[in-house]
């Protein structure tokens, strides 16, 4: 017979699996569920981009395109960077189009790390960062944020945290789980302490476009640090466009070069038929996704204030679509409360621990829904906090 | 258009509590805000969308007739588009560019009473030309809402 164990590195085997996981298979077996729990947009992607999507398939652009995306697609990203940021990148050898920004992070984090470096994770964060520095051999160095300091990175924090094998920082805002964003001076204390130093900073905005009432600030916006950037984005979040798998990076020749050989061997090109829709994403569609931010406040101030009315202390997030109460007042840990309310209120959501340690005693609730499906959910937890106090 | 505005245009049962949560101003100043908008007649109302074919006892039947008219001196297409708005049996009247002058929706119980509406009353108003009727089949998208569509939520449960 066949030994399996002996087969599988013991890199991946020793990568736990995700903590979501185990909730989506409970989930999927009940009935009457509804859900909080999903990192995607509700919305549709925006009729043009569609379009562009079927014009595409009637002229036959089905075929590969250039390793690093289509030439126009690679324009648009650099104006656009312009446009929100300032900084400019060559669309020749600075811009790889990837599949989704999960690609780039992965072909950022193997290109960069070697076995024993650090890399410092900012968490609460999205699940796949230490697992993807795990099988480089590299070691994820955890820097908790707290709710008092807004789940922001604190300078002091940062220091602590680096040493002389620290290659590389993951810098996640706005923040999936939390909904936490950087200012602009929240960044230049990080800059201060990156800055003369030979770390590069992983800087993942997939939720840049999703911030509300001020606008999204990048760490390449400061002198000096577009040469020790990798900067992510994509069209997932801020498009509607999950299913379409298309992302991209921006990284100095010298990196983003060695990069695009990973993305070549592993990958070919992403998606011809998503490229070209995403052209028309960057430059027509600004007033599609200004309205799907609209409507994301609105539904963010009616979760949040509903949480805080309830007593679940929730801080005002700044970014994505998500927000992240405290559930500590209940005595309940994260995955405790989630697996009750799953079961008595049928409402799912995903433990705050799911994200990072210190996530425990939080609960992630997206609000990607629709207004009349988070009211029902919202009026479940709040029966479901009662029943909870009455029984104490 | 005001956010309060837009959604009460969706759903008009929104408390005032509510909308306050969802817009960050006080309930004082959304309570405010609606009274003036019912005061100005920018709020004319509160009424359901339904979806009539649902609905068991009601055989209602619907017609768009486009109008034409001769405007009158001094009034112009007022004062005759006011005349049809009286009619009870008239849902609405819009005033359109092109082709025709008057787009008015008639309600009634049967084809038979909106044929007899159209053809003693409305044509029989002065300065009304001609009418062309379409009963109306089927709806498939009202007020902003698609009707009998499948909402089935694709994204699954739980994702990252």
């Amino acid at each position: 017979m066949i030994d399996y164990q002996k087969i599988l590195t013991k890199k991946v085997q020793n990568i736990k699996p995700s903590g979501i996981r185990r909730f989506f298979d409970v989930a999927e077996t009940m009935e009457d569920v509804i859900s909080l729990g999903v990192g995607e947009p509700d919305f549709a992607t925006p009729w043009s981009i569609r379009n562009e999507a079927i014009n595409s398939l009637k002229k036959g652009r089905t075929h590969y395109t250039s390793n690093s995306g289509l030439i126009n697609l690679r324009n648009a990203i650099s104006d656009y960077t312009f446009r929100k940021h300032g900084v400019k990148y060559c669309p020749n050898d600075e811009i790889i189009v990837t599949v989704g920004g999960s690609e780039a992070i992965d072909i950022a984090i193997r290109s960069m790390v070697d076995v024993g470096d650090e890399v410092l994770i900012v968490e609460p964060c999205f699940v796949c960062y230490a697992p993807l520095v795990q099988m480089c051999g590299g070691i994820p160095i955890t820097i908790e944020t707290k709710v008092q300091d807004n789940f922001k990175l604190r300078a002091s924090a940062l220091k602590e945290k680096i040493s002389d094998k620290t290659k590389l920082l993951i810098l996640p805002f706005p923040n999936n789980p939390t909904g936490a964003i950087m200012t602009k001076d929240d960044l230049s204390e990080i800059v201060e302490v990156i800055r003369d130093t030979n770390i590069v900073v992983l800087s993942d905005e997939i939720y840049g476009e999703l911030t509300y009432g001020r606008k999204h600030c990048s760490i390449i916006e400061f002198d000096g640090m577009k040469e020790r950037t990798v900067y992510i984005n994509g069209f997932s979040k801020a498009f509607a466009m999950t299913g379409w798998r298309l992302g991209y990076l921006c990284a100095p020749k010298e990196l983003s070069k060695q990069m695009l050989k990973l993305h070549q061997y592993g990958i070919m090109c992403s998606p011809t038929i998503s490229q070209y829709s995403a052209v028309e994403a960057l430059t027509n569609c600004e007033d599609d996704v200004a309205s799907m931010r609209d409507e994301y406040n609105i539904r963010r101030r009616l979760v949040v204030d509903e949480f805080n009315k309830m007593g679940l202390t929730c801080f005002n997030p700044e970014g994505a679509f998500y927000v992240f109460p405290c559930i500590k007042s209940t005595g309940l840990s994260s995955e405790d409360f989630c697996e009750r309310l799953l079961y008595h209120k049928r409402v799912a959501v995903v433990p705050g621990d799911a994200f990072g340690e210190c996530g425990n005693g939080f609960i992630r609730v997206s609000y990607a829904y629709s207004l009349k499906h988070l009211q029902e959910a919202l009026k479940r937890i709040r029966e479901f906090l009662e029943e909870l106090n009455e029984g104490n | 258009m005001d956010t309060i505005l837009k959604l009460l245009k969706h759903n008009a049962r929104l408390s005032s509590e509510e909308l306050s949560s969802m817009t960050g101003l006080s309930v004082p100043e959304v309570e405010q805000k609606i009274k003036c908008y019912e005061k100005k007649g920018i709020i004319m109302g509160y009424s359901a969308i339904l979806n009539e074919e649902l609905i068991e006892d009601d055989n209602d039947v619907t017609a768009y007739v486009e109008v034409k008219i001769t405007p009158e001196k001094n009034a112009g297409y007022d004062a005759i588009a006011k005349t049809i708005a009286q009619y009870d049996e008239v849902e609405s009247v819009t005033l359109m560019s092109g082709a025709y002058d008057l787009a008015v929706t008639i309600s009634g119980t049967n084809v038979r009473n909106i044929s007899l509406f159209i053809s003693q009353r409305l044509s029989a108003i002065e300065g009304v030309l001609s009418t062309a009727t379409h009963f109306i089949l089927k709806r498939y998208k009202d007020k902003g809402i698609c009707i009998d569509q499948d909402t089935t939520d694709e994204r699954g449960f739980v994702a990252p």
